[in-house]
């Protein structure tokens, strides 16, 4: 089974997780045009790559942030919301590496 | 009949006719290029040459035709939506479907076979009840039928489902079929090649030229097609089209998976969908058992499978049939299915004048192969959205007119 770093909890099954879709800045809801609102809630280029993703452990109740390369589904980086970790000091969960295209 | 197989024996000459020519140098324009060479891709190439005329057309297919998920589904075919938008244009498909084997000349083991969603709760029973009534509104043969009906239906199953989700009723949609999935690519392909279209496999769109907000052409990997008009039908691959001419839209990929058992000798008539447990499963004219379940539970752009899939749906299935406890599963993979909010296709055209979108067929896009080619030739032959399409335009999104097909879409969403 596929494992991930819960930055509250540590190395966790997958199955304990749920996935929160990507991360995006919210625009002001009372200042924003329909347009803009319809963009933050729908638009987005999805193509495959490195994203920043919420992701929930849902026994202890924690949204966190995970940094992963939805083509290889190798998770770089877990990190609690607004406290990214300095690029030098990245931790490696240990994601199995799965097959990629 | 023994002295012509002698004969063919002892000729010497086995060659099967090509279903298309083997064609390896594009021309160095096209009316039409269609990028993805699927079930949807040929479809549309099909109906613009013979409803349109339209048949200086190129389809370029990255693998081979019918590789990806026109290949990769549980090729379940029906009309039981839940929008009356949804059922008419499903339905447009299942009449299609109905006469396309004579329609291509090829056998596509079309088989009418009644579908059951299976409700466990009161109120999947109330959502059957409401699909039920959509569908007859708008003359599609649904209805709600009781555990009596299903068990004369199926008498394996366990109706209590090993005590753990008793079985309390159903929506019976008598026109669910099942067909031969690689045959409705191959009899597309032949029919579209027949009229001039040219089909290259192992060929890839690597950019799309777009000047003054209108495509110019693509660059391939056999060199660039000047072309005004473009489609991409390519499924899973959306993404990194759209990304190419710079279109943002609600698209993410989730791989969905499916297995298949070893053959048996037919015992399942019917096509059973339980929401409950996440399980779709029909018996193929081969005796394998056809099995699907929901979408894995986080975006990945590949067509890797796992054991929590086979785990998770085999568990669900003994509970149904527990006599298949000793059945084997000989082969699973996955498909990249695009997933949109509301569980509908994106189809019609884009801000980019010439790019034309078919796309977001997530879990239910096999069904729809003869109806979206027909309804994408009229839109890109006529540059105006086909009437069947219209809800299902891209801009639906910016304009909050969703259409809320979620309950009938598949299972487990």
């Amino acid at each position: 089974m596929k494992l991930l770093n819960c930055p509250m909890n540590g190395t966790r099954p997958l199955s304990e997780f749920l996935f929160g879709g990507e991360f995006r800045e919210m625009p002001n809801p009372d200042t924003s045009s329909d347009l803009e609102w319809a963009s933050y809630v729908h638009y987005r280029d999805n193509a495959p790559g490195v994203k920043k993703e919420w992701w929930y452990h849902s026994p202890s109740g924690t949204w966190f942030i995970a940094e992963r390369n939805t083509l290889s589904d190798e998770v770089l980086a877990t990190y609690l919301y607004g406290k990214a970790p300095d690029a030098t000091k990245t931790t490696k969960p240990r994601a199995k590496k799965e097959q990629s295209e | 009949m023994a002295y012509q197989l002698l004969k063919f024996a002892l000729g010497g000459e086995y060659k099967e006719p090509r279903f298309f020519r083997d064609c390896q140098t594009p021309k160095k324009s096209y009316d039409a290029v269609i990028i993805g060479g699927g079930g949807h891709g040929l479809a549309a190439a099909y109906y613009l040459a013979k409803d349109h005329g339209i048949t200086n057309v190129a389809v370029l297919e990255k693998g081979y035709i019918g590789g990806g998920n026109t290949g990769r589904n549980t090729t379940i075919v029906r009309s039981n939506y839940l929008t009356p938008d949804g059922v008419n244009f499903y339905d447009a498909s299942v009449k299609l479907f109905e006469g396309l084997s004579t329609e291509l000349d090829i056998n596509l083991f079309y088989s009418n076979r009644g579908h059951f969603t299976l409700a466990h709760t009161e109120s999947a029973m109330r959502t059957m009840r409401w699909r039920a009534e959509v569908n007859k509104h708008v003359g599609v043969e649904s209805r709600v039928v009781g555990t009596d009906e299903i068990a004369k239906a199926c008498p394996q199953m366990d109706l209590s489902c090993s005590g753990k989700a008793p079985i309390q009723g159903a929506l019976y949609h008598e026109p669910g079929s099942i067909a031969r999935h690689d045959a409705v690519a191959w009899g597309y392909a032949r029919g579209a090649d027949s009229m001039g279209v040219e089909i290259f496999q192992n060929t890839e769109v690597q950019s799309i030229d777009v000047k003054d907000g209108q495509v110019q052409g693509v660059h391939t990997s056999r060199g660039y097609i000047s072309t005004g008009k473009v489609l991409s039908a390519v499924a899973g691959f959306t993404p990194r089209i759209t990304e190419m001419v710079d279109l943002k839209t609600p698209i993410v990929i989730h791989p969905l998976q499916a297995c298949v058992s070893e053959p048996m000798k037919p015992w399942l008539d019917t096509i059973l969908v339980s929401g409950s447990l996440h399980v779709y499963v029909s018996q193929s004219s081969r005796g394998e058992l056809v099995m699907g379940s929901s979408l894995d539970p986080y975006e990945v752009h590949s067509t890797r499978s796992t054991f929590d899939f086979v785990e998770g749906l085999t568990s669900h299935i003994v509970d149904m049939f527990p006599f298949l406890s000793n059945v084997k599963v000989v082969r699973q993979w996955a498909g990249m299915a695009d997933i949109t909010p509301d569980f509908a296709p994106i189809m019609g055209k884009t801000p980019i004048k010439g790019f034309y979108l078919d796309a977001g067929w997530g879990t239910w896009g096999f069904k729809a192969t003869p109806i979206s080619g027909k309804t994408m030739a009229y839109t890109m032959a006529n540059d105006k959205a086909h009437d069947l399409i219209h809800s299902f335009r891209l801009s639906r999104f910016e304009e909050y007119e969703l259409t809320g097909e979620k309950g009938a879409a598949s299972v487990g969403h």
